[in-house]
């Protein structure tokens, strides 16, 4: 076997292209994956036009509320992409350099300020958006409703404080600033204690029963407002949420990402090499040859296996290699990337073999490996819940018959100790070792056949 | 290269030599039947051949020729009838190279070589290099040989198996005049000087005549003939007259047509 191991690593050199695309491919989505990966996806660029004045500020009642730095706040959440005239946001959307245009107009603070007179304007902001691209469009609708949510939360917390502060006062008492004069505050428990300390002085009679009900109420209003305070600050987010996790822990993003981009990388190769060159056996007429005695069925298939588990191995960890050059990797589990790449090589390479066996030509070999494997990988990363459930089951037997979800599964156990279950992904692959090495042992029989 | 053929052959299927004479039956079949679907490739074809005998195989196409040699290799399977051949001593050369075209001419030997478990693969590799005259062209790669250097490599292949009884499929298809004397000259000093039993299928019937020492004439999966190229002569003459004076070929077809094929 080692032989034919040799033969084809020697056909495989002796092609240039073939050798320069498995050197190539997995380099080019490192480095794809790992600039969308160290690029966060968080800060989608957006072209930033903000007419309201410097000096205008929100105010509550008399009162203005300090600034609340309304650029630095939604330019933490998006690239900002400073322009100077609506004209200039729209071409930047136009263009595509940004995803969306975001137009603070000059009037905002003063619509802002107008909803606590008798004639109120809702305060609006404008949004620029290209529609052109359905999935973009609703990317960026997203972004601008989640950026938009934070910002009235931003102020509604503003005014709930500065409501406290009033309530504050009317209770405590204290200095209020009004139009650069300080005016003092009673209070209702200052209020209060005056009115206690003179009802002793006071003759029983009518003005002592007024008294008496001044009191009661001061207490009353007093325990009252008191609520009061904690009331308007949950007015503000009147719903906190509470996550609770139920299925285990998730890895980070960053690994998934690259668990798939390993994944796809390991299919792709192992798949397509295998399939590929159990049917050049059969192109080069060499395979009634081979099996004449000098190699048994299973030997050449478990040697196309074993060719594409090296080739992969080899390709899959240039790939990871080139990835922590972006985002850093736990080397200290590369026992267990090795286990998981060689179980879903050999997986992902009898999967091939099967293929290679039943279509034999080695065009309709790679036409058929890529169609089975591109769309099976993408149900693959279809979640659970994301369509129906009726669905959604089919999806998870279909994929569960592919290798390519659970080497998925090992690929993220591997590379993150949050990931699924390692075990449980290493005996899903071996099953498929086993069902797809007797359907390729199967269909070797009529392998040769015209 | 002749000398060079003779020399290497003898050294090749020393083995062979040593224990059989022409005469004793090294293949035999009885009753072929091959179905492909409804159609009968094979139908109860008879057929022997002895240690040393150079037997063609010859018919129109779809006669059955590759299927015969077929089931003689072990590569396909009779639905029907008895096979008899000597276990691990029958080599086999396909009609297309069966060749790894991005390795070198060395590179295909000696990998056969070591698949075939040979002690020194090396020794064996320039042992067919020497025979096949490709020694010089050794390190190129056999995509750019041409058909018959192709042919050479792949018959030497078949050789390594240093087998009692060769079978080749339409070995000369493809070559020129030239590679074709070269290739029968080979073929021919393997039977007569080392008693290896080749049996080869041709389309070309005087190419059959002149190197046949025996003949099987198959059509429509049925052996219409069995016998020396002479035997052949006289009964192409008997049956069809009307062309026994024309050239051998024609008569052939004649013969054929006579036998309502």
């Amino acid at each position: 076997m080692r032989w034919l191991l040799l033969k084809d690593l020697q056909i495989l050199r002796r092609s240039p292209l073939q050798a320069v695309l498995l050197v190539a491919y997995p380099v080019l989505i490192a480095v794809l994956v790992g600039f969308a990966i160290s690029r966060s996806p968080e800060k989608p660029r957006v072209a930033f036009l903000n007419e309201v004045p410097a000096d205008a500020r929100v105010s509550v009642g008399t009162r203005e509320l300090p600034n609340i730095g309304v650029n630095d706040r939604i330019c933490a959440r998006v690239e900002c992409v400073h322009v100077e005239s609506r004209a200039e946001a729209v071409e930047e959307v136009r263009s595509g350099d940004v995803l969306a245009a975001l137009i603070l107009p000059a009037n905002l603070v003063n619509r802002i300020n107008s909803l606590s007179t008798p004639f109120p304007n809702t305060p609006e902001i404008e949004v620029v958006v290209s529609e052109e691209d359905p999935v973009k469009a609703r990317l960026v609708n997203d972004r601008i409703d989640a950026l938009i949510a934070q910002a009235n939360l931003v102020i509604a917390r503003r005014i709930a404080a500065e409501g406290g502060k009033f309530l504050g006062l009317v209770l405590d008492g204290g200095d209020l600033k009004v139009l650069g004069q300080t005016i003092e505050i009673l209070g209702l428990r200052n209020s209060a204690r005056i009115v206690e300390s003179l009802r002793p002085s006071l003759p029983p009679g009518d003005l002592r029963d007024s008294v008496d009900r001044v009191i009661r109420f001061t207490r009353l209003a007093r325990n009252n407002l008191a609520t009061g305070e904690p009331l308007l600050s949950r007015l503000a987010q009147p719903i906190a949420v509470d996550k609770e996790v139920v299925d285990g822990s998730s890895p980070p993003l960053e690994s998934f990402a690259i668990a798939v981009a390993a994944t796809f990388t390991l299919a792709f190769v192992v798949v397509l090499l295998v399939a590929g060159s159990l049917a050049l056996e059969r192109e080069e007429n060499a395979f009634p040859r081979l099996t004449r005695g000098l190699v048994s069925h299973s030997a050449l298939l478990t040697e196309k296996v074993v060719l594409g588990v090296v080739v992969g191995l080899a390709v899959t960890l240039l790939m990871l290699t080139g990835l922590a050059l972006f985002v850093p990797l736990h080397w200290g589990r590369f026992g267990l990337w090795l286990v998981a790449i060689l179980a879903s090589g050999a997986a992902l390479g009898a999967a091939g073999a099967a293929l290679g066996a039943m279509a034999r030509e080695v065009r309709a070999v790679s036409l058929l490996a890529f169609m089975v494997t591109l769309p099976i990988a993408f149900l693959s990363l279809i979640p659970s819940g994301a369509v129906g459930a009726a669905l959604s089951d089919m999806i998870e037997i279909v994929t569960a018959l592919f290798p390519f979800k659970p080497a998925l599964d090992a690929m993220t156990a591997a590379l993150d100790p949050a990931g699924p279950d390692l075990g449980v992904a290493l005996l899903h692959l071996a099953a498929l070792i086993a069902a797809y090495g007797l359907l390729a042992r199967f269909a070797l029989r009529r392998f040769a056949a015209v | 290269m002749h000398n060079n053929l003779r020399r290497l052959s003898r050294i090749a299927f020393a083995s062979v030599e040593a224990g059989a004479g022409i005469g004793t039956a090294v293949i035999e079949a009885r009753k072929l039947v091959k179905r492909f679907g409804a159609r009968e490739a094979l139908k109860g074809v008879d057929f022997e051949a002895s240690t040393g005998e150079l037997v063609a195989v010859i018919g129109p196409n779809g006669a059955g020729k590759t299927t015969l040699l077929s089931i003689l290799a072990g590569i396909s399977k009779a639905d029907g009838g008895e096979v008899h051949v000597p276990e691990g001593e029958v080599g086999w050369v396909p009609q297309q190279a069966a060749l790894y075209r991005r390795l070198t001419v060395e590179e295909n030997l000696l990998l056969f070589a070591r698949l075939e478990r040979h002690a020194d693969p090396g020794a064996s590799a320039e042992e067919m290099l020497e025979l096949t005259g490709l020694g010089e062209r050794r390190g190129e790669v056999v995509a750019r040989l041409s058909g018959g250097n192709q042919q050479r490599i792949n018959i030497a292949i078949g050789l390594l198996a240093r087998p009692s009884v060769l079978l080749l499929d339409e070995p000369s298809v493809g070559l020129d005049p030239r590679q074709r004397a070269r290739l029968w000259e080979f073929v021919s000093a393997l039977a007569e000087t080392n008693g290896t039993t080749v049996i080869f299928s041709t389309h070309d019937i005087q190419e059959a005549e002149r190197y046949g020492g025996r003949l099987l004439v198959l059509a429509d999966g049925e052996a219409l003939f069995d016998g020396s190229p002479d035997g052949l002569l006289e009964a192409v003459r008997r049956e069809a007259s009307e062309a026994a004076d024309r050239d051998f070929e024609t008569a052939f077809v004649a013969f054929l047509h006579h036998r309502g094929h």
